[in-house]
C-alpha cells in the first residue's frame, strides 16, 4: 500500500496554483468581471484553489483568440498536427503520476483508477488521433472520363466544447484530440465542479501548441456556458451532460444553424444469462467483476451498468456472489493506491444519491448491501462518500429508470432471452449495455437487439480509442472516439472539376 | 392537490433568484452528470413543447409570478406515481441552472402518491371524465401519456 501526499503538501508529486484565470490566446487572463469562485476537493470538502468566474465578455475574448489562431492551425499539415498530438501524449506520459494525482484530488476518484485508466487512456487517445489524421484520405469519384469529384476534409473552424466533471481530463481529451487533429481551434469550458485539473494539464503542454488553438474559459453554465453555446461565432458545440441542458444547447444551436454532438447519459443494463454460472472458472470471476463495475468511478459514469438483469436459473447464487464481491470493495482515501472507491464529486451529487436511496426504499426496493452514506473520519470527515449499494426490485421503479450517477446498481431477474431484451430496452436511454454469456449466438443476438450504442460483450467499461461511443434514444446525438469522430469536426469540400474543353450546348 | 411543491428554503432561494433574473421556470432533467435534478431558467429561456408536461405552478413569498415546473412526457411516464418536492442543498454547478453561482443546487425529493391522491389528481387532470371511474391501482404503474397537456412557457 502506498499513499500519495495531498497536492500542495510536503512530498506531494504535484501542486495546484492558488488561483487559475482563463487561458486565452496562450496566456492567463483575469476575468472581466473580476470575480473568482472556490474549488473544493471532494476528498475532504476543503477548497484548494480559486477559479476565474467567466462571463460573456471572457467568452468573447476567447473566441477572438480562437478565430485569430484557427486559420494558421488549419493550414498546418496533418503531419505537423499529428506531431503536436504525439508530443502532448509524450508529455502526459512523462507526467502521468502527477496528472493522476491532480485528477484524483480534483474529482475524488481513486488514484488507482486515474493511474491505470483515465490517464493512460487519454495518452492513447492523443496518439490514436495523431495516427488517424495522417491515415485519413479524401476521396475522388470519376464521374466520366472528363469529370472528377474530389472530396477534401476541411476543419470547421472554431468549436465550443463543454466538458463534464466525471472524467475531467479524459472527457476533455475525447473532445480535444479529434478537434485538434482535424485542424480546429477550440474554446473549452470545464465543468465548474472540476475546473482545475485541465489547467494543470495545460501548464505541462502549453509550449507545444500555438497560442489560441486551445482556450479555456472557466465558470458556471448559466454565466459562461450559455454565451459559449449560444454564440454565432462557433461552428459546432460538443456537450456531455444531461437531457435538459442537451435540449437547451440544441435550441441555441438551432438559432445559429450549427451542428451539435451530445452525450447525455443512460441507464445501462448489464445482462447475465444462466450459463455464466455453468462453471466455477475465470469467466465467472470476470462476470462478477463485470457486475461490480457499477462502482467504478463511484458510479459517476454515463455508461454505469446501473441495472443488472440476472436470469432466474442462477439468480440467487450469482447475486449472492455479487453481493460478496461488492462488499470487498475498499473505500477510503482516493490517494491511497489500495482504495477502489473514493468520494462523489460534489455535495449536491451526494445529496441526489441519498434522495434516490430514499425513493428506492419507498418503492419497495430491497437493500442487499450498502444503502447509506459512508461516514469516514479523520482527514476524510468532510468528504462526500457513499457505500456501494445493491438494490433489488423491478424495472418500473424510479431507481431502475433514472440515472443516479452514484455507486448504486438496481437488480432484477428475467426468465428468458425475450424477457431480457424487453427489460433491457424498457428505458428512455440507450448508451451502454453489457451482455454476459458463454454462448456466442446468444451474445450476438442480444448485442444486436439491445437499443444502445455500445454493447460490451463479456466485458464492461473498456474504452479503447478506436471503438465508437455514443447513444441511441435519449442518450444523445453523434459519436465520440474512433476515426469516425473526425467527421464531427470536419466539413466536406467537394471540388467538381471538368477537364473537357467542350461546352455543354445549352447556351 | 399538487404533484410538485417547494420547501421553504427552495421558496426563499426562488425569491432571491427572481430578484436577480426575473420570472423563472423549472425543467426536470434526466441523464448523466447533473441530470435527475431540476434545472431553473429565466422563464422562456428553455422552450417547452408538445413533448413536455406541466406538473404544476409553484408559488412562494416574494415570487410575484408562479414558477412553472415542466418535465418531458417520456420521463413523466416513469415518474407519474410520485410526488415531488423541490429542495435546495449546498452544491457546486448544474448545467445552465441559474442557482449554481450562488453555491447551492436545487434537488428533488420524492414520495409515493397514495391511491387517494392519485384518484384526486386524475380527476383534476381529466375534468371531463367520470370522477367515479376509479383507476387508482392501475395508475400506480400506468405508462399512459399524462393528461396535463403542454402549454408554451
Amino acid at each position: 500500500m502506498s499513499r500519495y501526499a495531498a497536492p500542495g503538501t510536503a512530498d506531494a508529486v504535484m501542486s495546484y496554483q492558488s488561483r487559475y484565470d482563463h487561458w486565452i490566446g496562450g496566456a492567463y487572463t483575469p476575468p472581466a468581471g473580476g470575480q473568482y469562485f472556490e474549488n473544493p476537493s471532494p476528498v475532504n470538502g476543503q477548497p484548494f484553489t480559486e477559479i476565474a468566474r467567466g462571463t460573456a465578455a471572457d467568452v468573447e475574448a476567447a473566441l477572438d483568440a480562437a478565430h485569430a489562431a484557427a486559420p494558421g492551425w488549419a493550414a498546418t499539415s496533418a503531419g505537423e498536427r499529428a506531431l503536436v498530438l504525439n508530443r502532448i501524449a509524450d508529455r502526459m506520459e512523462e507526467n502521468l503520476e502527477r496528472l493522476a494525482v491532480a485528477e484524483s484530488w480534483e474529482n475524488g476518484k481513486p488514484v488507482r483508477e486515474t493511474l491505470a485508466a483515465d490517464l493512460p487512456l487519454a495518452v492513447d487517445h492523443f496518439r490514436y488521433f495523431a495516427g488517424a489524421i495522417r491515415a485519413q484520405e479524401g476521396t475522388l469519384s470519376e464521374i466520366d472520363p472528363d469529370t472528377v469529384a474530389y472530396h477534401f476534409h476541411e476543419p470547421l473552424g472554431v468549436v465550443a466544447q463543454i466538458i463534464p466533471w466525471n472524467f475531467p481530463l479524459l472527457m476533455a481529451t475525447w473532445k480535444l484530440a479529434p478537434a485538434l487533429a482535424a485542424g480546429n481551434a477550440v474554446v473549452l469550458k470545464p465543468a465548474e465542479q472540476t475546473p482545475a485539473s485541465i489547467h494543470y494539464w495545460m501548464s505541462l503542454i502549453a509550449d507545444l501548441l500555438p497560442p489560441g488553438v486551445i482556450n479555456i474559459v472557466n465558470g458556471f453554465g448559466a454565466e459562461a456556458g450559455k454565451p459559449l453555446a449560444s454564440s454565432a461565432r462557433v461552428a459546432k458545440v460538443a456537450f456531455t451532460g444531461e437531457t435538459t441542458t442537451g435540449r437547451l444547447i440544441m435550441q441555441y444551436a438551432s438559432e445559429n444553424l450549427k451542428p451539435v454532438t451530445l452525450e447525455l447519459g443512460g441507464k445501462s443494463p448489464n445482462i447475465f444469462f444462466d450459463d455464466v454460472s455453468a462453471e466455477q472458472d475465470d469467466f465467472l470471476d470476470k462476470a462478477l467483476e463485470g457486475f461490480t463495475m457499477f462502482a467504478l468511478n463511484q458510479g459517476e459514469v454515463c455508461t454505469c451498468p446501473s441495472r443488472a438483469l440476472i436470469q432466474r436459473g442462477h439468480y440467487r447464487d450469482f447475486l449472492d456472489a455479487a453481493v460478496a464481491r461488492t462488499e470487498q470493495i475498499v473505500q477510503g482515501n482516493p490517494l491511497d493506491t489500495e482504495t477502489m472507491i473514493g468520494a462523489q464529486a460534489s455535495n449536491d451529487q451526494l445529496e441526489k444519491i441519498l434522495a434516490y436511496l430514499d425513493i428506492g426504499a419507498q418503492e419497495g426496493a430491497k437493500v442487499l448491501t450498502g444503502g447509506a452514506r459512508a461516514e469516514l473520519d479523520g482527514e476524510l470527515a468532510g468528504g462526500y462518500y457513499v457505500r456501494p449499494t445493491i438494490l433489488e426490485g423491478a424495472n418500473h421503479m424510479r431507481v431502475f429508470q433514472e440515472e443516479i450517477f452514484g455507486p448504486v446498481v438496481a437488480v432484477t431477474g428475467f426468465d428468458d432471452y425475450a424477457d431480457a431484451m424487453k427489460i433491457a430496452n424498457d428505458t428512455l436511454y440507450g448508451l451502454g449495455a453489457g451482455v454476459w454469456t458463454r454462448d456466442g449466438s446468444t451474445a450476438y443476438r442480444a448485442g444486436r437487439a439491445i437499443q444502445a450504442g455500445r454493447v460490451w460483450t463479456n466485458c464492461y467499461h473498456a474504452y479503447p480509442a478506436h471503438a465508437a461511443f455514443g447513444g441511441y434514444k435519449q442518450s444523445g446525438i453523434g459519436r465520440e472516439n474512433h476515426r469516425m469522430m473526425l467527421a464531427h469536426y470536419q466539413q466536406t469540400k467537394n471540388l467538381l472539376v471538368s477537364y473537357s474543353p467542350k461546352k455543354l450546348g445549352f447556351f | 392537490m399538487s404533484r410538485v411543491e417547494l420547501t421553504d428554503a427552495a421558496g426563499e432561494l426562488l425569491a432571491r433568484l427572481t430578484a436577480l433574473h426575473g420570472p423563472l421556470m423549472f425543467h426536470q432533467s434526466g441523464g448523466c452528470c447533473d441530470g435527475s435534478s431540476p434545472m431553473c431558467y429565466p422563464r422562456g429561456d428553455f422552450r417547452t413543447g408538445a413533448s413536455d408536461v406541466l406538473l404544476g405552478e409553484l408559488t412562494a413569498p416574494g415570487v410575484p409570478e408562479p414558477v412553472r415546473f415542466w418535465m418531458s412526457a417520456s420521463q413523466y411516464a416513469y415518474w407519474s406515481h410520485t410526488h415531488l418536492t423541490v429542495d435546495v442543498v449546498p452544491g457546486r454547478g448544474g448545467g445552465f441552472s441559474v442557482e449554481a453561482p450562488e453555491g447551492v443546487r436545487f434537488l428533488i425529493r420524492s414520495r409515493l402518491l397514495t391511491d387517494e391522491e392519485l384518484r384526486t389528481l386524475e380527476a383534476e387532470d381529466n375534468p371531463e371524465d367520470n370522477p367515479g371511474d376509479e383507476q387508482g391501482e392501475a395508475s400506480r404503474t400506468d405508462r399512459a401519456a399524462p393528461s396535463t397537456g403542454p402549454r408554451p412557457d
